[in-house]
């Protein structure tokens, strides 16, 4: 009654923005003030720990100096592998066990609870533990490796071939589950009729699988490849905690280069630029997707 | 109901008074010597009623968290022992309080300190009579070893025969290696043992420092002691990059398996866990390891080995007072009494390492523990990485093309020092001093 009270002569449009004011505000004061900020920094040479000395303009040179700079480029190749690679695997083993999991049999629900533990943990814990796990002397990894196959000592997270595999096994084992979820949803969202009517038309269960299953699943599937896409993009904490971006420069991602240059460099101005490409970068190939995902949708 | 809310009020007010007026806050990194030293302060606060507050940070991220604090200007903390490759910075950005006035009207003198630690620790530009801090912690990097394995007399004659010179200290660098390799995949006591310990740290300044031991005893500079600045044939030079290919064959034919991306804690791991016959680490942890001997384990320590020059990686500390603490005064006070010497003496037993001339001078010091000589030893032969301002920028480059090299096995050395030269250039000349 009184609520009603308040809001009696304001119009329908007002109400709205008096409940969205809020959000918008906060969405200004966190999201774009930095992004602004971060934008006009990125044209000027300042250094975030130099107090006392005033930031000049530079103008292009810091975006320059980024996209010249070849370990920026071997960073964003060690990102596109990475994202590459997890991507797939989460891809094709999150639809597996989507539809293994969309069977109905004894511990089916054990079984999903089971799956999902890994992406319910803390990045950083998972990166920790997977130290352990893949180290040579007593790692639960390389003995199981050893088991069916005798590689004899192998050190996945001190050779610079390994490493990089090793990052992504541990996203794919975390954020499968991620994948899976999404997958299963489509894939109890298909109506029984499509199966019911190909059975009718004496459809294999082959054909049954690509012709309703997976043009069913696929904007779910790529729904969750774009989240995942995203979040790998800006991986950080796992890969820190479990190699520190080595051997080397071997895992070293532009996330955790970004950091570096930013907070411990302190090069406020260089990184603002390189931030700002990163973000341009992540916005135009999340709009394709978006817009290849919508025609697939339409189809 | 009122009454209880007044009692309350004036308690919680009484209590903000007090600990606003009677304590301070001390930032270090989390590890033995601080222990000990929370233990000393204990008789500050009794002396004077000065409550210290600590609050220590594990080693990889004792830089970042301190370094933002003083970039914020923060207050949190009004004492603080930062490395000493941060006196640069804390001079120059004005970060830490110049201490001569209070030095000269204490009567504190500089010259009751160990010369080497004055100039690491304390002064900024390097060398000049500016203080900016009490040296605090001696430290620098030294080895430990299995003196139970090496007094075996099977293994000795072994070695004797194999290598025609007496299993013990080693003398250089190559004896080192021999030694080393001796111990890799040998079986002892029923388990697989390894040659080395060593830093092969990525993240923040592991590897640096340990390499860096073995560049300065095969002679190397940073830079042209008549040019500053001028890196080219010094920190590139061929004694250098033997140096630092000697490092990569260390790693490669004497670590134990996984360790890829060590430094204090993993060298000691893999010590205390009998894997390993040598272990490269800090003074500051000699007393943890001395102390833990047991189930037949006898440590030994040395100072670095020499190889064309005798040198040794610095480590170490000075204490600082901030200059955005609004208690100064209190935090004067606790620098005042903790360069007494009688504070010094109770500090160095308790297990921090004084840098005080009473102590270090003593008769009794160099007996007075089994790697008192070596910490003598060490300190007259140390070498620090670059000081400057801007010595995270330095340091960056040199883990990441060292950790590139040593344990990735990519490029030569001459490369990577090359690569870091560059990286250095670019540093200097964004700083204005090229």
């Amino acid at each position: 009654m009184s609520v009603k009270k308040k809001f009696k002569g304001l119009s329908d449009k007002a109400v709205g923005w008096l409940f969205i004011g809020p959000t918008v505000l906060l969405l200004l004061a966190i999201n774009i003030y930095p992004l602004v900020y971060a934008i006009k920094m990125s044209f000027t040479n300042f250094y975030a720990n130099k107090i006392g000395r005033e930031p000049q303009f530079v103008g292009l040179k810091n975006y320059i100096k980024v996209l010249n700079k070849e370990a920026i480029w071997e960073k964003m190749q060690v990102t596109a592998s990475f994202m590459f690679w997890t991507l797939l695997l989460q891809a094709i083993i999150g639809l597996g066990l989507a539809l293994l999991l969309n069977r109905k049999f004894k511990g089916n629900e054990l079984l999903t609870t089971l799956i999902v533990l890994p992406m319910m943990l803390s990045p950083a814990v998972v990166g920790v533990f997977w130290t352990y796990l893949y180290n040579p002397q007593v790692g639960l990894f390389n003995y199981v490796v050893n088991f069916f196959y005798d590689l004899g000592s192998f050190d996945m997270i001190g050779s610079s071939t390994l490493a990089p595999w090793a990052i992504v096994i541990v996203d794919t084992w975390m954020w499968t589950p991620f994948t899976m979820l999404i997958c299963l949803a489509g894939l109890r969202s298909v109506p029984n009729y499509l199966y019911e009517a190909a059975e009718v038309d004496r459809a294999s269960k082959w054909q049954q699988f690509i012709y309703i299953t997976l043009p069913s699943v696929l904007p779910f599937l790529l729904l969750a490849l774009l989240f995942r896409g995203i979040e790998n993009f800006k991986m950080f904490d796992m890969v820190v905690e479990l190699t520190s971006g080595g051997p080397g420069s071997a895992t070293e991602l532009a996330s955790i280069n970004l950091k570096r240059e930013a907070f411990e460099k302190w090069k406020t101005g260089y990184s603002s630029a390189f931030a700002v490409i990163l973000f341009v970068t992540i916005f135009g190939f999340g709009n394709v997707y978006v817009k290849v995902m919508n025609k697939i949708k339409e189809r | 109901m009122k009454k209880i809310m007044i009692l309350l009020f004036v308690s919680l007010f009484s209590f903000s008074v007090n600990s606003n007026a009677k304590s301070i806050t001390l930032g270090w990194a989390a590890w033995d010597p601080a222990n000990a030293l929370q233990e000393l302060t204990k008789e500050f606060t009794a002396e004077t009623g000065i409550e210290v507050n600590f609050e220590f940070v594990p080693w990889p991220n004792f830089a970042d968290r301190m370094l933002n604090e003083l970039n914020n200007k923060g207050k949190t903390f009004d004492l603080l022992i930062g490395d000493s490759q941060w006196i640069g910075a804390g001079a120059v950005y004005g970060h830490y309080v110049k201490l001569n006035d209070f030095f000269d009207k204490e009567g504190i003198s500089m010259s009751d300190f160990s010369p080497a630690t004055v100039y690491a620790y304390s002064t900024w530009p390097k060398g000049s009579k500016n203080y900016y801090a009490l040296p605090a912690m001696g430290d620098a990097l030294a080895w430990a070893y299995r003196k139970d394995w090496f007094d075996r007399p099977e293994l000795k004659s072994e070695f004797k025969k194999k290598h025609g010179y007496d299993l013990g200290v080693p003398a250089n660098w190559n004896q080192l290696y021999d030694m080393c390799t001796f111990f890799q995949g040998r079986e002892i006591d029923g388990q697989k043992r390894y040659g080395a310990a060593i830093n092969t740290e990525r993240g923040s300044e592991g590897i640096t420092m340990g390499v860096t031991a073995a560049m300065y005893a095969w002679g190397m500079e940073y830079e042209n002691p008549n040019k500053p600045y001028d890196m080219e044939g010094y920190f590139n030079s061929p004694q250098a990059v033997e140096a630092v290919e000697f490092y990569r064959k260390l790693y490669e034919d004497c670590a134990p398996p996984g360790h890829s991306d060590a430094y204090m804690v993993a060298n000691l791991d893999a010590y205390k866990s009998g894997q390993v016959a040598f272990q490269m680490n800090w003074y500051a942890f000699w007393p943890g390891v001395s102390k833990e001997d047991s189930d037949g384990r006898v440590s030994g320590f040395f100072a670095n080995p020499k190889q064309n020059v005798a040198a040794a990686t610095l480590g170490g500390q000075g204490i600082s007072v901030v200059k955005y603490s609004d208690k100064q005064d209190l935090a004067l006070e606790y620098i005042k009494w903790f360069a007494r010497p009688d504070v010094q003496q109770k500090w160095w037993d308790l297990g921090g390492y004084s840098c005080h001339n009473d102590v270090l001078n003593s008769p009794s010091f160099p007996t007075s523990t089994v790697y008192a000589q070596g910490f003598l030893d060490s300190m007259g032969i140390v070498k620090d990485f670059w000081q400057e301002p801007t010595f995270v920028e330095l340091m960056l480059p040199m883990q990441e093309a060292i950790h590139d090299y040593v344990v990735n096995g990519k490029g030569t050395a001459k490369g990577a020092l090359d690569k870091i030269i560059e990286e250095w250039v670019e540093v200097f000349e964004a700083d204005g001093k090229l």
